[in-house]
């Protein structure tokens, strides 16, 4: 039997009927077309599928979209509502070379948001520890660790 | 030297936007009305014959739209290597006889995921087990079970490469030693599980988007295994998430979903799970390497013998490649006087090995530079010294192989023992600490047409515009690498555009010029780059006549192309913008559009490669006496790539490739019972995360290649190489265990120093 559920993604609402077993990175990307939201391994061990789960950065294909109900979840595509202007990790990996073939880019990007939204000034060693659950095989990690620490500078000089 | 607007400087990547926003597309994350899901059933058994297949069942569920078998297809065998057809050993189903845990039996489409996945187990399969081999010695030894029957050794292809008296300079030789390397398979592990999705047009034609490295490969074997022509398939290349050599093949699922959406009259796609990646998946090649060398007293190689059994798995895939080229890394690096080898591709019933980011180097590299740190060692001679004694040089030659256009060796390998304090860490480094060397050469992309192209290698076209934009046209095909980028940044250097000005289509098999044979070898900067640089060539012809007329300038006046303008050299007010300049060349043609193509095909480059990279590697590591357990505390890197087009580009390949070299030597493999891979999960098979990557520095040495476009060679591809013999190298500097078996565990550390 279907549920019925309501998802906030990026703002916006979504009432939905889906069977108890879809994940909410089936959802997303095929009900919703909310196909930046990557699928690597549906076993939790990538982080390609990660997204913001009421604040917390959760595994999209561990999340059973029924546990999402009620919820509000930020997306990649979420990350700049204008669709103008990037966000500052979106700025940071484009211009530190952080993105190589791109697919793990925004689960990565949401690993980072989550840092940063917890610790606006980490150390390297945080930031690698933050995105151990983020697998990359393109950029050996290196300049998405800066994208991070220049992403945190960024949104430190908007604040103030 | 020539200075550039747009060459070497840190430019982003032009899809960067579209990556960091979510916005563009991999194969799987496209949809068309009516689409159907396909899975495939894959054998259990590791060598078995089919008795009988029923799907009746499986038809039979609500939901299910098609099945095949192998039975149901034009049984026609496909292979990368089309030069010979006897090598072409593979069914797009398997038909007859199944040889490895994975082979692919029976396909499904249905409405949705769960009721193909449903089907599967609908269908019943009937086998009789046959016996299997899963290692070369056995593969090889007398009353083998034969794997295929057209190799009733189970050695498909074997390579010979032979120059100098070996045997005789080893004889004479002050000193030999003779070692065997083993060396082991690991996962290209891209991001992107594979997924095609194809879909019949209106005139019976098929299309397909598809995850690969090679569209033009894709079109041509996937058209010859459906019947079709091969302008009847069109393939679209949307972004790809990483290939690393195991998307340059055709493949069982775009055969499927082509020929499913032809018998259902609907678009079907499939997309792999990551189990079945990494269970089923292509892998480097295990090799078992038996390397004999000999030196004169001061140091001076003499000769090598070198004996290569590469384990291919069931089918050929691109093993008759890596068999040529790990005989051709065997002899480059250093002067070999007298080289002999010998490599033979064996068949085992594993899932097959085939193309990956080194290509041979990674093995055949392991075994060369261990045993030159190895020969260092017992001759007194510090391993960089040693290396610098024999190191090759610009215009060096390998007798009918290739010539050596430009070499930076001797240079990294003094820049890379400065910036690592090689000298002083070699004698004194704390307890548990150690510092080792390994060094590579790669490609430039290969010379070799095994594929059979009745095209040029590399083609491009550009359009110009009166607007002031080019559109360049290229089956050349990004797969993350960044490739795109680098290219319009060649076009728009050698046009004096920017690079907003450059629209590029790449890889779309309707639309672009033919062809190209794709990502691999590292071949897309030099090949594409070249013809890119022919065409743009042939539109500045044009132009510059344009100019020249409207002018009325004299006829030895150099043109120029800069900031987007077409001006006479030493006149800079005599001149209009590259848009104006266009509408000029078109108004002379009456309104014809100018387009010009261009094409390269590496020709009188020897057998291999039009180009050569170089470079050195010092790894620093800790071993934990107690645990065997390894760290890593700094990599340092110095290369030759010729001229650097992008470095930003440049460090962000090293920095990856130090993530898969790490990976290769100390934490990935595939753990194996018989036939059937164990760790299928990325919990279970261990790349190398964020927190695991040591610090890195690293110099480029600029040399200038005159084959290449700008001076530009290979980057990136060959650096997979050096690090795991640095790291064994280093990790005998801090145990004294040599490991030459990787990858090098906690395990063999422990058992070598006699602590387990």
């Amino acid at each position: 039997m279907k549920h019925s559920i309501t998802l906030n993604v990026n703002g916006d609402t979504y009432n939905l009927a889906v069977d108890p077993w879809r994940t909410l990175n089936e959802v997303l990307r095929e009900d919703l077309n909310l196909t930046g939201t990557k699928f690597g391994c549906g076993s939790g061990d990538c982080g390609a599928c990660t997204v913001m789960l009421d604040g917390r950065a959760v595994s999209s294909c561990l999340t059973l979209a029924v546990e999402a109900d009620g919820k509000e979840i930020l997306t990649v595509e979420g990350l700049a509502p204008s669709g103008e202007k990037l966000h500052p990790i979106q700025e940071a990996f484009i211009e530190k070379g952080a993105i190589q073939c791109g697919f793990c880019t925004p689960g990565m990007e949401i690993a980072a948001l989550d840092l940063l939204r917890r610790n606006p000034g980490p150390k390297e060693d945080q930031i690698r520890e933050a995105l151990a659950g983020n697998l990359c095989r393109c950029t050996g990690y290196a300049k998405i660790v800066e994208a991070v620490q220049d992403a945190a500078d960024k949104m430190k000089s908007n604040q103030s | 030297m020539e200075k550039h607007a747009i060459i070497g400087k840190d430019i982003p990547r032009t899809d960067g936007r579209a990556k960091a926003t979510g916005a563009a597309m991999y194969t799987d994350d496209f949809k068309l009305p009516g689409m159907l899901h396909g899975k495939l059933l894959r054998s259990p058994l590791p060598h078995a014959r089919i008795v009988h297949i029923d799907v009746s069942k499986a038809r039979a569920l609500p939901g299910v739209k098609c099945v095949i078998t192998g039975a149901d297809t034009p049984k026609i065998k496909f292979g990368n290597w089309r030069l010979f057809p006897a090598t072409q050993d593979e069914y797009p189903l398997a038909v007859d006889k199944v040889r490895f845990i994975g082979d692919e039996v029976a396909a499904v489409a249905a409405i949705d995921r769960d009721i193909a996945e449903e089907a599967l187990e609908l269908i019943e399969v009937e086998y009789e087990e046959l016996p299997a081999v899963f290692d070369v010695d056995a593969a090889i030894a007398e009353g083998a079970p034969v794997i295929h029957e057209q190799s009733p050794g189970n050695i498909s292809i074997d390579r010979k490469i032979n120059y100098g008296d070996v045997d005789k300079a080893l004889a004479e030789a002050y000193y030999v030693r003779e070692d065997t390397f083993t060396v082991h398979a690991v996962s290209h592990a891209y991001l992107e599980p594979c997924s095609s999705l194809a879909q019949v047009d209106l005139d019976g034609r098929i299309t397909i988007w598809t995850s690969t490295q090679t569209p033009y490969i894709v079109q041509c074997l996937l058209a010859a295994t459906l019947g079709m022509r091969e302008n009847d398939v069109r393939v679209i290349k949307p972004y790809v998430g990483g290939g690393f050599g195991g998307k340059m093949e055709l493949r069982t699922w775009e055969f499927c979903a082509a020929f499913m959406a032809k018998k259902t009259g609907r678009p079907v796609k499939f997309t792999l799970t990551r189990e079945e990646e990494l269970a089923y998946g292509r892998r480097r090649h295990p090799m078992k390497i038996r390397s004999k060398v000999g030196f004169t007293k001061d140091g001076i190689l003499v000769g090598k013998d070198l004996k290569i059994l590469l384990d291919g798995g069931a089918y050929n895939s691109m093993g008759p490649t890596a068999t040529f080229l790990c005989g051709n890394f065997g002899a480059m690096l250093y002067r070999y006087p007298s080289y002999r080898f010998l490599g033979e591709h064996v068949y085992t019933n594993k899932p097959p090995a085939g193309a990956m980011r080194g290509f041979g180097a990674p093995q055949s590299l392991f075994a060369a530079e261990s045993q030159m740190n190895l020969a260092a060692e017992e001759l007194g001679i510090d391993p960089i010294e040693l290396r610098i004694k024999n190191a090759m040089v610009t215009g060096d030659r390998i007798p009918g192989v290739a010539t050596i256009s430009s070499c930076g060796f001797i240079e990294s390998l003094k820049e890379v023992a400065k910036m690592s304090g090689w000298k002083s860490k070699r004698r004194r480094l704390k307890d548990g600490r150690g510092i080792g060397v390994g060094c590579y050469s790669f490609i430039s992309g290969g010379v070799f047409n095994w594929f059979n192209t009745q095209y040029p290698f590399s083609a491009a076209e550009i359009r110009a515009y009166a607007d002031g934009t080019v559109h360049l046209l290229t089956m050349a095909s990004d797969i993350g690498q960044g490739s795109d980028t680098v290219l319009k940044q060649i076009l728009a250097e050698e046009l004096g555009l920017k690079m907003e000005d450059i629209r590029i289509t790449s890889a779309d098999t309707a639309m672009t010029p033919q062809a190209d044979l794709g990502s691999w070898g590292s071949r897309v900067t030099l090949m594409a780059g070249n013809s890119i640089l022919k065409a743009a060539r042939k539109i500045k012809k044009q132009l510059a006549g344009a100019v020249s007329a409207k002018f009325n300038l004299n006829v030895i006046f150099d043109i120029k192309f800069a900031d987007g303008r077409v001006f006479a050299a030493g006149k800079p007010d005599r001149g209009m913008s590259f848009g104006e300049a266009v509408a000029f060349v078109q108004k002379a043609n009456r309104g014809e559009p100018l387009v010009a193509r261009g094409s390269y095909t590496p020709r009188g480059k020897g057998l291999v490669t039009p180009a050569f990279s170089f470079g050195a590697q010092v790894a620093e590591v800790e071993v934990d006496k107690e645990t065997g357990l390894v760290k890593v505390k700094k990599m340092w890197t110095a290369h030759d790539c010729g001229t650097v087009l992008n470095p930003m580009a440049v460090e962000g390949q090293l920095d990856g490739s130090i993530q898969m070299g790490l990976g290769y030597a100390l934490s990935e493999q595939f753990v194996m019972d018989g036939g059937k891979t164990l760790n299928t999960t990325f919990l279970d098979y261990k790349m190398p995360h964020a927190p695991d990557m040591p610090p890195g520095e690293s110099v480029c040495i600029e040399t200038y290649e005159p084959e290449g476009p700008m001076g530009a060679k290979e980057a990136g591809e060959g650096l997979v190489s050096p690090t795991a013999p640095a790291i064994a190298e280093a990790v005998w500097h801090a145990t004294g265990f040599r490991c030459k078996d990787l990858p090098i565990t906690p395990e063999k550390i422990l058992r070598g120093t006699g602590k387990l």
